[in-house]
C-alpha cells in the first residue's frame, strides 16, 4: 500500500498549512528545540509556543503514525537524559524492526567499481538475482541444489559471517540476509569448485 | 588546654583517629589544633576528591603522605548525556605519575568519569606492589591492552570493576593474562565489554578464586556457559548474567535452574541482555533471597516481570524498564515491602507516542505500598500535581527524587497547569531530600518552593524550566547545603549568578548550558572570585570574537585551590584575573 502511495504522490497536491515539502507534524518538531546548538538563546517565547501544541501534537501524530513506523522526534542533544549505552541497546532493536536496510557491497569480476544494494528490500532469491542481473547487465544461470548455477559464466556468491565464500541460494532467505556480508559475481573460471557445471 | 592536648602520645591519638573513617569527621579533627592536624594528616589512609581539578596531585601528596586509597571524579555529571564535548579533560595520568612516586603502597584507585589511558593502567600495574582495587566507573580512553597489563602484574588484585566504561575492545584475550597462580579475585565486572573472553580462561579463573563474591559478565557470555560458571562459584553474592538469548532447550534450562539453586548466597542479579522469558523461571529458586535486581536491559514484558518480581519479597533495589507498566508497579508495591530504591528507565525514549501503559499511577502505587522507599528515578510521559502531592504525602522519606517527564515542558495533563505545586509538595514534605531532578512545565514558582524548603538539598538538576533570573536566585540563596547544581536550557542570566557569586565557593560545582549567561558576566565572575575556576566551553570559537553580551554555550564553574588547569582543549576558556598561571 505504501508503495502505491509513493507512486501517486498525493501529498504533493494536498492542501494544508506549512512550507511546501514538509509535513505539518514535522514542522512542529523541527522548530529548533532550545537544546540544539544554535546561536539563539533559550527564550521564554519558546516555552509558551510549546505548550499550545503539547496536547494536540500527540493525537495528530497518533493518526498519522498508523501506516508507517512511528517517527521519532528530532532529538534534542542529551534529552531525555538516558546514557548512551542504554540507547545503543534499543537502537539496535529498532533498526532491526524498522527496516533501515541491510546494505552490502556487490562486486563483479572485471567491473571497474563496486555497487551497494539493500538486500532487505527483496522478498527472496529470485528478486535479488534479477536485481543483480539488471545492475550488471548479465544473466546468471539456473540454480539447482545439487549442481549450483548452470548455463552461464556468471555465478553469484557471498561472503558470510565466518569469512567464507558461499554460493547464493543454498540457505533459507532469512538466514542469508543476516549472514551475508558482501556479494560477488564470480566468473565461472574461478567458480569451479563451488559446484557449478558449465 | 595546651597541656591536655599534648598529654596524649601521638600513637594513642593516631589509634583513636583510625576509628574515624568519614571524610567530614576527619576534616573536623584536623581543625582542632595544629598537632592534631599533623597527626591526622600522617594517618589518613583514604582520600576522596570530588573534582579532580579542585586540587592538584602535588597538594594532596604534600598534605597526606601515607595514602592507601584514592577516589577521583572527573567530568561533570552532564557528560553522561553528551553535553560535555569530547576532549574536555579529566585525565588521570598526571595523578598516577605523581602517586607512583609518592604512594608505592597504594592499594585502591576508584575513578569516575575520567579519561584513563593504557599508559596509566600500565603505570598502575608497574608501580603499586600491593595493588588491590581498581574501579573505573563511566571512564574511557583505555583498551583491553591496559587491562591485560593489570591482569598480568597485579598479584594481589581483589577487585576489577569496569562499571559502564567505554573500552576499546581489541580482543577478549586480556583475561588470559591472569597467571595460573593468581587466586585472590573477589569482584570482577566486565559487563561493558563487547568482545568474547576465552570461556575456558574465565571458567578456570572463577574456579581457582575461592573468595569470588561478585561476577558481572558481559553480553558475549552465552546462556549455555552460565551454569558451569555458577557451579564453579556457588558462593557468589552478586551475579551479572551474560546474554540470555537462546532457544529454549529443556536440558539447558534444568541445568541452569539447578546451578542457580546451588547459589544460596546470591543477593544481587543483573545483566539479562536479550532475555527469552521462558528461561526466567530458572532463577525463581533464589528470588526470595534477592535484595537487588537490575533488569534495565531486558525487554521482558509486564506479565513475566510480575511473575518474577512477586517472588522477590526481600527486594530492596529494583532497576527496570518501563515495560513493567502501572500494573507491574502495583504488583511490586504489593509484594516488595522492603523496597528502598526504584529506577524505571524508558524503553523508547525517542518515540513520540507512549509505547507502554506506564503513567504517574505506577509511582503513586509504589510510594503508597513501599514504606521504606527513599530513592526514585522515574521516566514517564505524563504527570499531575495531584499525583505529586499524593506521592509526597505517602512518602516523606525520599532522599533522592528524580522525575523525568520525557517531553520537555509538559504541563499537568489534567489541569494543563505547570507542575510547580506538585514539586513544591515534594520538597516541602520530604525534609531529608538530598537529590532532586525536576521536569515538565515549571515556572519560577517551583524554585521559590525549592529555595524555601530544600534545606538539605545537595544536588539539583534542572532542564527546560523557569521564567528568568529569579528562579536561579531562589535556589542559590535558599538551598544552604547545595553542592552541585546542573542546569540546561533554562532562561537564567547574569544577575542571579553575579548576585550569588559567594555562594559558588561553598559548592563543588555549577554547570549551565544553553542558558543566558553572557560572556561579560563570566569574565566578571572570574575576576571577582579568584578561588573559582570559571570555564567557558564554546565550540563556536573564541568568545571575544563575539559581543560581550552574547550568551556562552556552556559554563562550568567550580571551586579550586589548584588554580586554572593547564590541560584545557581549544574550546575551553578560563575566566581569570589575568592569563598568568598560578603556582600550585
Amino acid at each position: 500500500m505504501a508503495f502505491e502511495r509513493e507512486d501517486l504522490n498525493l501529498e504533493a497536491t494536498e492542501l494544508r498549512l506549512g512550507l511546501p515539502g514538509t509535513d505539518q507534524d514535522q514542522s512542529k518538531e523541527k522548530k529548533t528545540p532550545p537544546g540544539v546548538k544554535t546561536n539563539k538563546r533559550a527564550l521564554a517565547a519558546d516555552v509558551n509556543e510549546g505548550d499550545e501544541f503539547q496536547s494536540n501534537a500527540n493525537s495528530d501524530i497518533k493518526k498519522r503514525g498508523q501506516e508507517t513506523a512511528p517517527p521519532s522526534k528530532s532529538q534534542v542533544v542529551g534529552w531525555p537524559p538516558v546514557r548512551s549505552y542504554r540507547k545503543n541497546c534499543f537502537q539496535a532493536k529498532k533498526t532491526e524492526t524498522e527496516a533501515s536496510g541491510i546494505y552490502v557491497k556487490i562486486s563483479m569480476d572485471g567491473a571497474p567499481y563496486l555497487r551497494k544494494m539493500d538486500v532487505k528490500v527483496y522478498k527472496g532469491y529470485s528478486e535479488l538475482l534479477r536485481s543483480m542481473e539488471d545492475m550488471f547487465k548479465i544473466k546468471v544461470g539456473d540454480y539447482c541444489e545439487r549442481e549450483g548455477y548452470s548455463g552461464s559464466e556468471y555465478v553469484p556468491t557471498y561472503e558470510d559471517k565466518d569469512g567464507d565464500w558461499m554460493l547464493v541460494g543454498d540457505v533459507p532467505w532469512e538466514m542469508f540476509i543476516t549472514s551475508c556480508k558482501r556479494l560477488r559475481i564470480m566468473k565461472s573460471s574461478e567458480a569451479r569448485g563451488l559446484g557449478c557445471a558449465v | 588546654m595546651l597541656k591536655m592536648a599534648n598529654s596524649f602520645p601521638e600513637e594513642v591519638l593516631e589509634h583513636v583517629f583510625s576509628f574515624i573513617q568519614s571524610d567530614k569527621d576527619r576534616n573536623s579533627i584536623s581543625m582542632v589544633c595544629k598537632s592534631w592536624y599533623e597527626i591526622e594528616r600522617w594517618c589518613r589512609r583514604r582520600i576522596f576528591v570530588g573534582n579532580c581539578y579542585a586540587v592538584s596531585p602535588r597538594m594532596v601528596i604534600r598534605r597526606f603522605p601515607e595514602v592507601r586509597s584514592i577516589e577521583l571524579k572527573g567530568k561533570p555529571h552532564f557528560a553522561d548525556f553528551k553535553l560535555v564535548p569530547e576532549g574536555w579533560g579529566g585525565y588521570v595520568y598526571p595523578w598516577i605519575v605523581a602517586m607512583a612516586v609518592a604512594y608505592p603502597w597504594l592499594e585502591e584507585i576508584r575513578l569516575k568519569r575520567m579519561v584513563v589511558t593504557d599508559e596509566s593502567l600500565e603505570l598502575i600495574a608497574k608501580s603499586f606492589k600491593n595493588f588491590k582495587v581498581l574501579v573505573l566507573s563511566s571512564c574511557e580512553g583505555f583498551s583491553t591492552d591496559g587491562l591485560a597489563a593489570i591482569a598480568a602484574n597485579c598479584r594481589n588484585l581483589r577487585e576489577l570493576d569496569l562499571w559502564e566504561s567505554e573500552v576499546d575492545d581489541l580482543s577478549g584475550h586480556w583475561l588470559s593474562h591472569f597467571p595460573d597462580t593468581y587466586t585472590s579475585l573477589v569482584s570482577l565486572n566486565i559487563s561493558c565489554l563487547g568482545s568474547e573472553v576465552s570461556f575456558s580462561a574465565l571458567e578456570r579463573l572463577v574456579g581457582r578464586c575461592p573468595n569470588l563474591r561478585s561476577l558481572r559478565l558481559n553480553p558475549a557470555v552465552p546462556l549455555e556457559r552460565l551454569a558451569n560458571l555458577l557451579r564453579q562459584a556457588p558462593q557468589l553474592v552478586e551475579l551479572g548474567t551474560g546474554t540470555c538469548l537462546a532457544e529454549l532447550k529443556p536440558d539447558v534450562f534444568s541445568n541452569l535452574a539447578g546451578a542457580f539453586s546451588g547459589c544460596k548466597e546470591l543477593k544481587s542479579l543483573s545483566g539479562f541482555w536479550e532475555v527469552v522469558p521462558a528461561y526466567l523461571p530458572a532463577v525463581y529458586s533464589i528470588c526470595p533471597g534477592l535484595t537487588s535486581l537490575n533488569l534495565s536491559y531486558a525487554s521482558i514484558q509486564s506479565p513475566d516481570l510480575i511473575k518474577l518480581v512477586s517472588q522477590c519479597q526481600n527486594l530492596q533495589r529494583l532497576w527496570v524498564l518501563d515495560y513493567i507498566e502501572d500494573v507491574g508497579l502495583d504488583a511490586l508495591a504489593a509484594s516488595c515491602k522492603d523496597l528502598r530504591e526504584l529506577r524505571v528507565f524508558p524503553s523508547d525514549p525517542f518515540g513520540l507516542e507512549p509505547n507502554v501503559a506506564l503513567t504517574e499511577q505506577g509511582l503513586v502505587s509504589v510510594s503508597e505500598g513501599c514504606p521504606k522507599l527513599h530513592s526514585v528515578l522515574y521516566f514517564c510521559r505524563q504527570m499531575s500535581n495531584a499525583a505529586l502531592l499524593t506521592i509526597a504525602r505517602n512518602q516523606p522519606n525520599f532522599t533522592c527524587f528524580r522525575l523525568c517527564i520525557i517531553e520537555p515542558r509538559t504541563p499537568d495533563y489534567l489541569t494543563l497547569q505547570p507542575l510547580d505545586v506538585g514539586f513544591g509538595a515534594i520538597v516541602e514534605h520530604c525534609k531529608d531530600l538530598q537529590r532532586l531532578s525536576v521536569s515538565g512545565l515549571l515556572t519560577d514558582r517551583v524554585f521559590e518552593y525549592i529555595g524555601t524548603y530544600g534545606k538539605k538539598l545537595e544536588m539539583l538538576s534542572l532542564a527546560f524550566a523557569g521564567d528568568g533570573d529569579l528562579g536561579l536566585h531562589h535556589v542559590l540563596s535558599g538551598c544552604e547545603n547545595l553542592r552541585k547544581l546542573e542546569i540546561r536550557d533554562c532562561p537564567f542570566g547574569d544577575k542571579a549568578l553575579l548576585d550569588n557569586a559567594a555562594k559558588l565557593e561553598t559548592m563543588r560545582s555549577l554547570w549551565m548550558s544553553s542558558c543566558s549567561v553572557s560572556y561579560g558576566a563570566c569574565k566578571l565572575l572570574g575576576q571577582k572570585m579568584p578561588r573559582l575556576n570559571v570555564e567557558v566551553i564554546d565550540e563556536r570559537g573564541p568568545p571575544d570574537s563575539r559581543p560581550e553580551s552574547c550568551p556562552v554555550e556552556k559554563l562550568y564553574i567550580y571551586r579550586s585551590i589548584a588554580g586554572p588547569r593547564i590541560d584545557m582543549p581549544g574550546f575551553v576558556w578560563m575566566m581569570d584575573e589575568d592569563s598568568a598561571l598560578r603556582l600550585s
